[in-house]
């Protein structure tokens, strides 16, 4: 017999045992559905991973879709866009929830990884989950980065005109980089056409790996919850954690009803705002890419703009100006470090002191300053507070070692705090 | 057949063999990185190009395409000449030691003649093409006149020196020229230093 376990489906006849005397279907469904044991102490901010996997499968489906009336070349990207949203049938809506979806993405995958923040979620045994979750970050960020160029549109070319420049900025090897990342002397054809390949084919691949790693990891170490609590600490004579319920059916409901109330406003702005604002679609965007003519104010997409305005705080020195390129990707490795900056003994917020609670608060306020100074021209009043910004940014990292010590804590329960309805 | 098995022996062979075959995939991933570089064809639209500056009037200026790079040619005027020694201390490299140019423009016009600027217009920060604002004052109080990059804020005069405070490091690129003929620039011949 292929295996001792209670309940051996192989055991069982018919079409399911046929297949599972060949492959552990009915295995791997317990292991991550009918009997994943999740805290059932969850609220509402452990709806984003779920709707983060949704947005994946919808940015796959309708990325598929527009591939097949899109065409990658220099002279017929920008007009291939323009007759998937005047000509195909339907394909603005196939157009709009791939552009809305992008912007979704990063709404919820930074309210996911604010969740991580407030709960400690990436505290011992979770620090591999969380640097798989800032592997995906990042190549969400590439994906979407490459994604934007493809339309063709004037701001599509500037804004990976200065991406890729950020690579120029490395000594010696910097300008022969640019030129084999380009693979022209400029942002061309070439430059369009491996970009497409990258965003459509090789990066896809790369995402769906790392988050079905990402799950695999979690499935493993178990699901962190609002209390910080290890639930697995305390089991039952089942040998089940008393205070988790099963994924399936409890949270594939709650997931369900999160999914409804995210498509309501998902599906408002698909339908009544689809530029965001001028924040999802950019207004220069809607003129042809022009290698002779920067936009007169350009500002990448929203999600970027924390680290762009990081990346413009940082003034020239020594002839060079890889020290505003070095702080904007130093401002992502010290999210990735955060497991080893928190010394803090507890995990959630909940039982943190009031250090925690306000440099958490201050942290989030900085975020989305940076995020607004991003947006906004290097004049006035804005550079300096860029530079304040950056520098409180950094400090909440590089001090976290000390204040995440000295903070006060409260008794964490044994058991997670949890009231039946 | 002995049952003996050298251990040694095996554990040599696997790491030479290993080694070997990491060597081996290391130099097959080669071709697909050099097809990254540019191609043949990107290299043969990357030749000179030649610039009509004879019906220019003084104080405009022309945009050509060069390498899909904007070179701009602008006709200065006296006044514009005669300012460019005034805001030296203001200037991160007011002599054009760390900037890119042909040796025939490292002067504080940074140009052959000094009446015909030319210069790439892209920003030496990130590549952004920066805009003209010849007017005094029109950027910010005490504006000298010259180019402002929208991206990120340098600021350049006009004769492309970039100002101190900035993100941009170096002076804009002044790219090889020659003029040759009936007031016609030649942009990106080599050897036009010489000319």
């Amino acid at each position: 017999m292929a295996s001792t376990e209670p309940n051996n489906a192989a055991q069982k006849g018919g079409l399911s045992g046929w297949i599972n005397a060949r492959f552990p279907l009915d295995k791997m469904l317990r292991e991550h559905v009918t009997e994943y044991y999740a805290p059932k102490n969850f609220n509402v901010w452990y709806y984003f991973g779920a709707l983060a996997l949704f947005v994946l499968v919808l940015q796959l489906v309708t990325g598929i879709f527009l591939t097949m009336n899109y065409k990658p070349s220099a002279a017929d990207a920008f007009g291939a866009v323009e007759y998937i949203m005047r000509d195909v049938e339907w394909g603005w809506l196939i157009r709009y929830l791939h552009s809305t979806g992008a912007s979704a993405f990063f709404i919820v995958v930074y309210l996911h990884m604010f969740r991580a923040l407030m709960y400690g979620s990436y505290k011992a045994p979770r620090e591999l989950l969380w640097l798989l979750g800032m592997g995906i970050y990042l190549v969400l960020m590439a994906e979407a980065f490459m994604g934007y160029l493809l339309p063709w549109g004037n701001m599509s070319f500037w804004g990976a005109q200065v991406i890729v420049s950020l690579f120029g900025t490395i000594p010696v090897v910097g300008d022969g980089l640019v030129e084999w990342i380009r693979g022209d002397y400029y942002i061309s054809d070439i430059t369009l056409n491996r970009f497409f390949a990258l965003h459509v084919v090789a990066l896809p691949f790369v995402l769906v790996g790392l988050v079905v790693a990402h799950i695999l990891a979690l499935h493993e170490v178990g699901s962190n919850n609002p209390d910080g609590v290890e639930i697995k600490k305390t089991k039952g004579a089942d040998g089940k954690p008393l205070d988790g319920i099963p994924f399936h059916p409890y949270y594939t409901v709650k997931d369900l009803f999160g999914l409804g109330v995210f498509l309501t406003l998902f599906s408002a702005i698909v339908f009544f705002k689809p530029d965001g604002w001028g924040l999802f679609l950019e207004a220069p965007n809607f003129e042809p890419a022009n290698p002779m003519q920067t936009p007169p104010h350009i500002a990448p997409v929203w999600y970027f703009t924390p680290f762009y305005a990081i990346l413009r705080a940082v003034p020239s020195f020594f002839g060079t100006q890889i020290w505003g390129v070095l702080a904007m990707f130093g401002a992502i490795v010290m999210l990735a470090l955060m497991p080893w900056l928190d010394k803090s003994p507890v995990k959630s917020i909940r039982y943190r002191g009031p250090i925690s609670k306000l440099a958490l608060g201050i942290f989030v306020v900085t975020f989305v300053m940076l995020g607004y100074l991003g947006l906004k021209p290097s004049t006035g009043i804005y550079p300096l507070l860029a530079r304040v910004f950056t520098v409180i940014y950094f400090a909440y990292f590089l001090l976290m070692p000390w204040w995440s010590r000295m903070d006060s804590t409260k008794p964490v329960p044994e058991r997670v705090t949890y009231d039946a309805h | 057949m002995s049952e003996h098995v050298d251990l040694g022996r095996r554990k040599l062979l696997t790491a030479t063999t290993a080694a070997t075959g990491a060597i081996g995939a290391g130099l097959a991933v080669s071709p697909f990185l050099a097809s990254w570089k540019p191609s043949a064809r990107a290299k043969a639209l990357g030749a000179p190009v030649e610039i009509d500056i004879s019906r220019m009037d003084v104080g405009s200026m022309i945009k050509v395409e060069w390498r899909g790079k904007p070179v701009w040619v602008v006709r200065r005027t006296p006044e514009m000449l005669a300012d460019l020694g005034a805001h030296d201390p203001l200037l991160l490299d007011p002599a054009s030691d760390g900037s890119k140019q042909p040796e025939f423009a490292k002067n504080p016009a940074r140009a052959q003649k000094p009446e015909y600027f030319v210069v790439l217009g892209v920003c030496t920060h990130l590549g952004c093409s920066p805009i003209s604002k010849f007017a005094i004052g029109e950027v910010e109080a005490g504006w000298p006149g010259g180019f402002y990059c929208p991206c990120h804020g340098s600021k350049f005069d006009l004769s492309g020196r970039v100002f101190k405070g900035v993100p941009a490091p170096k002076n804009l690129e002044v790219p090889p020229y020659a003029f040759v003929g009936d007031g016609k620039i030649v942009v990106g011949a080599e050897g036009a230093q010489a000319a």
